[in-house]
């Protein structure tokens, strides 16, 4: 298995709206992905598709080698934390766990307890009664211990305290840490991403901007200040992700494999955090040495 | 899955099985003692000297003289009546609306189980329950009710009763084994209206109507065609005659009818006086009738030479049209409930 996730032309529409085009996309496996972009970017969507929620407009994808949700041992291959953690509010947490075991042949009941036990969640509660944060971790257990090949979460934390979101993302990175185990997960937050994600995924009005892991991404943009020169001049192998000029200066958000010679331009790294806002708030341009006229939002 | 269906219907499952529980004791508490009024009226032995009308006239004046019986009588009709369509409304309706609603249908669909059979199971067993709810419910009621049936059943001669026998359409639907086609089929109808509105109280809403739209379509106008109905022609003389209508003045319009006498329960779709020459009798009246007494009018239709033309479905045909009835919803329900497994299939919903 060396691609978790790969899609080809993948596309959804919904009526006269395309909430996804043309994403194709082939996720390696052991990582942990994050799916970042504006609300309405179509990452639910694409996460929707990719559990089999939704059935793809155009072109196809496979998780795990599989058409999703074909058959029970797909499902019970790949994990889901829907967006807003639907629980049954009528029914408690052993409830919950019992509905786990019945319905996953791989359920792992030692494992659920176990969390369930150190979460401090009284089993006989109902969930609908529970805290944002608690039906979240309820759901995160539920989708943990069906032991899936790949977890896939839908911005588990967007609705969350800061307290009840870092305890979420303190259980899943001692889940991942067990290794063996795929994540995609999906945010508007970039430092959440950042603490527990490797590889990263930007969507912007329903397209893939860029993929690639964290580190790759980080090595390769690399944030330029020099005297204002005609963009003709730049190197061919520049492409550049935004760009903004006063009278004399400019400043270049630009990714490229080979390093940087000329002393002309002060090379600085960039966090990723304002390599995605980049990408966020440039629109593509079709020449790829274009300079759009759009500052860096911060 | 079956573990699940069943946690979530449990609640709807013990309100059902308490209803089930007051109506046994209500019925049980008081059938022992109508059983008995029927046993010492000697209706059941009335056929050998054919005196039906008078006793049954009495057993009934003893029944209806009992508001409790009067209430429970029809009550137990209007039970029949409502249970499937509060089956359909609010069992039916919200099976997969409430999902949407609360977003749940994310966290089943992405158990181990494929959405077909999650589906699949819930409708199959509650749509058991279902039947076995309204097949209950018609045995008792069915059994309660069963010596008034039996009287109204008889040939009542002149001195009898007017009641609706149990192949009437009032009735025909609240007998036998027709509430357990009924109550699938609006389980059925209220799941695959929630799956296509996606709403829990439209959904409930359009349920109804659609429930008894289709109820009184088929009673209406399909059922009476199930066979081919017979004739029955006697001679319409002044000694059978029911009913006159006519208008005021001599020449108005006029309709005459005449007693129908069939053996057991039969269903009855018309009842015509027809000429000599085969064509429905529509008058015109004439002074013996518009202006003169009851024996002048008599007298004078009696002249006319009319027929008497039933159109009818006999008693022996009650338990074909039931089961013809009952698989025609079975049927349906069975075909609403695989649009159901096929839409969520293609459409998965979200």
């Amino acid at each position: 298995m060396t691609t978790v996730l790969q899609s080809r032309g993948l596309g959804k529409r919904y009526r006269q709206r395309w909430a996804l085009t043309d994403c194709t996309l082939s996720v390696p496996a052991g990582h942990v992905v994050g799916l970042v972009g504006p609300n309405g970017a179509g990452k639910t969507t694409l996460l929707n598709l990719a559990t089999g929620l939704l059935a793809p407009t155009t072109g196809t994808i496979e998780v795990l080698g599989g058409v999703p949700a074909s058959s029970p041992a797909q499902l019970a291959r790949v994990g889901f934390v829907a967006q807003d953690t639907p629980t049954y509010a009528g029914l408690s947490v052993a409830d919950h766990l019992r509905l786990g075991a019945h319905m996953n042949p791989g359920w792992d009941a030692a494992l659920a307890r176990e969390r369930i036990g150190r979460l401090d969640l009284d089993p006989a509660q109902r969930a609908g009664k529970l805290s944002g944060g608690q039906r979240a971790q309820l759901a995160l257990t539920l989708a943990i211990a069906k032991r899936p090949r790949l977890l896939i979460l839908d911005e588990p934390i967007a609705s969350l305290d800061p307290l009840a979101r870092r305890e979420f993302l303190q259980s899943l990175m001692e889940f991942t840490a067990g290794g063996q185990v795929n994540v995609i997960m999906s945010s508007h937050l970039v430092a959440d991403l950042e603490r527990v994600g490797d590889y990263l995924i930007v969507l912007v009005d329903s397209r893939v901007r860029v993929a690639g892991e964290v580190e790759d991404l980080l090595a390769t943009h690399h944030l330029l200040t020099g005297p204002r020169r005609d963009p003709a001049t730049w190197p061919a192998d520049w492409r550049v992700i935004s760009a903004s000029h006063t009278d004399r200066q400019t400043t270049l958000l630009v990714r490229t494999c080979s390093p940087i010679d000329d002393p002309a331009w002060v090379v600085e790294q960039i966090g990723l955090e304002d390599l995605v806002l980049a990408y966020m708030s440039h629109t593509p341009d079709p020449a790829s040495n274009g300079a759009p006229a759009l500052e860096v939002q911060r | 899955m079956i573990w699940l269906t069943w946690r979530q219907f449990r609640a709807q499952a013990i309100v059902a099985a308490a209803a089930l529980a007051v109506i046994a004791i209500a019925l049980a508490v008081t059938g022992a003692h109508l059983a008995h009024l029927y046993d010492i009226s000697g209706i059941a032995a009335c056929q050998a000297h054919s005196d039906c009308g008078t006793l049954t006239n009495s057993f009934m004046n003893q029944v209806k003289a009992s508001p409790t019986y009067k209430a429970l009588y029809d009550g137990g009709v209007a039970i029949l009546y409502a249970v499937p369509a509060i089956i359909g409304v609010f069992w039916g309706a919200p099976l997969v609306t409430r999902e949407i609603e609360a977003g749940t249908f994310r966290l089943a669909w992405n158990q181990s189980v494929t959405r077909t059979r999650w589906l699949v199971v819930k409708l199959g067993l509650i749509g058991l329950a279902a039947m076995a709810t309204a097949g209950l419910l018609s045995l008792m009621i069915g059994w309660w009710a069963s010596p008034v049936d039996h009287a109204l059943a008889l040939p009542q001669g002149r001195n009898g009763t007017s009641g609706i026998n149990r192949f009437a359409p009032l009735l025909f639907s609240a007998r036998g084994i027709t509430p357990l086609g009924y109550a699938a089929f609006a389980f059925a109808l209220g799941v695959t209206i929630g799956v296509l509105i996606r709403r829990t109280v439209p959904a409930m809403a359009v349920t109804l109507a659609a429930f008894i739209g289709v109820l009184i379509t088929i009673s209406l106008w399909i059922r009476p065609h199930l066979i081919t109905p017979l004739h029955a022609i006697s001679a319409l003389n002044a000694a059978n005659i029911e009913g006159v209508t006519s208008g005021t003045g001599s020449g108005s319009p006029m309709t005459v009818t005449a007693a129908v006498h069939l053996p057991g329960a039969a269903w009855v779709l018309s009842n015509q006086s027809i000429t000599a020459s085969g064509h429905v009798f529509t008058g015109p009246a004439t002074n013996a009738c518009t202006t003169g007494s009851i024996q002048q009018c008599n007298a004078h239709i009696g002249s006319l030479h009319l027929r008497q033309l039933v159109t009818y479905q006999p008693a022996v045909r009650y338990w074909a049209f039931q089961w013809y009835e009952t698989a025609i919803f079975l049927a349906l329900a069975l075909a609403l409930a695989g649009f159901c497994v096929w839409w969520i299939r293609r459409r998965r919903l979200s």
